[in-house]
């Protein structure tokens, strides 16, 4: 039997990608809002950063340009995670796992490793989500869709870095 | 919902008080239990799915973004069409969207998930999410002390504003939204019938 993990999607992808689709009309039209990811994070790291060391979080450029707020994108992100529970263990593909297998095919059964570079890989992803002005989501799905220049160049930048370090990752 | 007077003209924001209203933070609740569903659904929170796409083996996740493109757009742009919704154009800058997009990939394919789909992938049980998601929310605090730096230089690189692939191409909107969603579903096709995964 496959493992849930390395099985591919429960529905068909085109299904899916449609409903986003709809999902985007819908934030559009009742929010007043694109789908977006990355945003949710730097909020969380401003909401930590006013706890822990507030002066310098109000010095920075970028918190006072976005103030950290518990948002519409807030909100968001994290009922992604309870979307995601409900569709897996509705759907019996509730992995429960450290480590996905291929993971652990190619790199061993070692968390700290996966932990480093998973770290690691976290905050490239961040820098770089920033920097471009928005990840997956928010440049992959509702940027293009509003044909934005910037944001089918940074969505075909993801690609050929993700490409760039993915391939050789697994094969050197 | 935008009110018909508001739907063309931007206008200065209030400044934004540190809890939304709370209806505001509903419907966000419900369209991102939405979303989470979708992605974990179209198995994009899946590590072999997300990896075999930067490994050109999965097309997946080509397949979920590019129908998504295509409804997304179609509907968005009528919607704008008669005034009902506002559009959110992030502004074209050359230079950080392409040093960005490279860095952001690189990260990608290191984590295996991207930062919508660590949250689906934590939601299904995948706890290595947790190192990644980690990393997002400390890498986003070493750009906030980087940013004063970032705009000045990189983010001034290439900067061209909010522009269009219409604008670009200097075709009328409307003409270039049906001829590029036929183009999108071609494309699907052609995955469709090279790509059965």
């Amino acid at each position: 039997m496959i493992p849930p993990d390395t099985a591919g999607p429960a529905w068909s992808p085109y299904l899916v990608g449609a409903a986003i689709g709809v999902l985007s009309w819908l934030t559009f039209y009742v929010s007043d809002k694109p789908i977006g990811a990355s945003s949710f994070y730097a909020q969380v790291a401003g909401l930590l950063g006013k706890l822990i060391a507030p002066r310098r979080t109000g010095t920075l450029t970028y918190f006072k340009d976005n103030p950290p707020r518990i948002g519409w994108e807030f909100v968001f992100v994290a009922a992604i995670v309870l979307g995601s529970v409900i569709a897996a263990v509705t759907g019996g593909e509730f992995t429960n796992e450290w480590l996905p297998p291929m993971w652990v095919a190619r790199f061993g059964d070692s968390i700290a490793l996966r932990a480093a570079v998973a770290f690691g890989g976290g905050l490239l992803m961040a820098i770089g989500a920033r920097l471009a002005g928005g990840c997956t989501s928010g440049h992959g799905i509702s940027g293009t869709l509003q044909l934005s220049v910037g944001s089918w160049i940074a969505v075909i930048c993801f690609f050929l870095g993700g490409i760039a370090v993915a391939i050789p990752l697994f094969k050197l | 919902m935008i009110a018909p007077e508001k739907a063309y003209l931007p206008q200065a924001a209030p400044p934004a008080p540190p809890v939304a209203v709370a209806a505001q933070l509903v419907a966000g609740a419900v369209f991102g239990l939405a979303f989470g569903f979708l992605l974990q659904k179209g198995g994009v929170g899946k590590y072999p799915v997300l990896i075999g796409q930067l490994q050109l083996q999965d097309w997946t996740v080509a397949k979920v973004m590019l129908s998504a493109i295509a409804v997304g757009m179609v509907g968005l742009f009528t919607l704008h069409h008669f005034g009902q919704v506002n559009l959110h154009i992030k502004p074209t800058r050359l230079g950080a969207n392409i040093i960005g997009g490279l860095v952001f990939g690189a990260g990608f394919a290191l984590v295996g998930y991207c930062p919508g789909t660590a949250a689906a992938a934590l939601g299904q049980g995948n706890w290595d999410a947790l190192f990644g998601i980690a990393g997002l929310i400390a890498g986003s605090w070493l750009f906030a002390e980087l940013s004063g730096w970032t705009k000045r230089t990189v983010e001034t690189w290439g900067d061209l504003g909010k522009v269009q692939l219409p604008d670009l191409l200097r075709v009328p909107r409307t003409v270039f939204v049906v001829v590029f969603a036929v183009a999108l579903i071609i494309v699907l096709g052609l995955i469709h019938r090279f790509a059965p995964r």
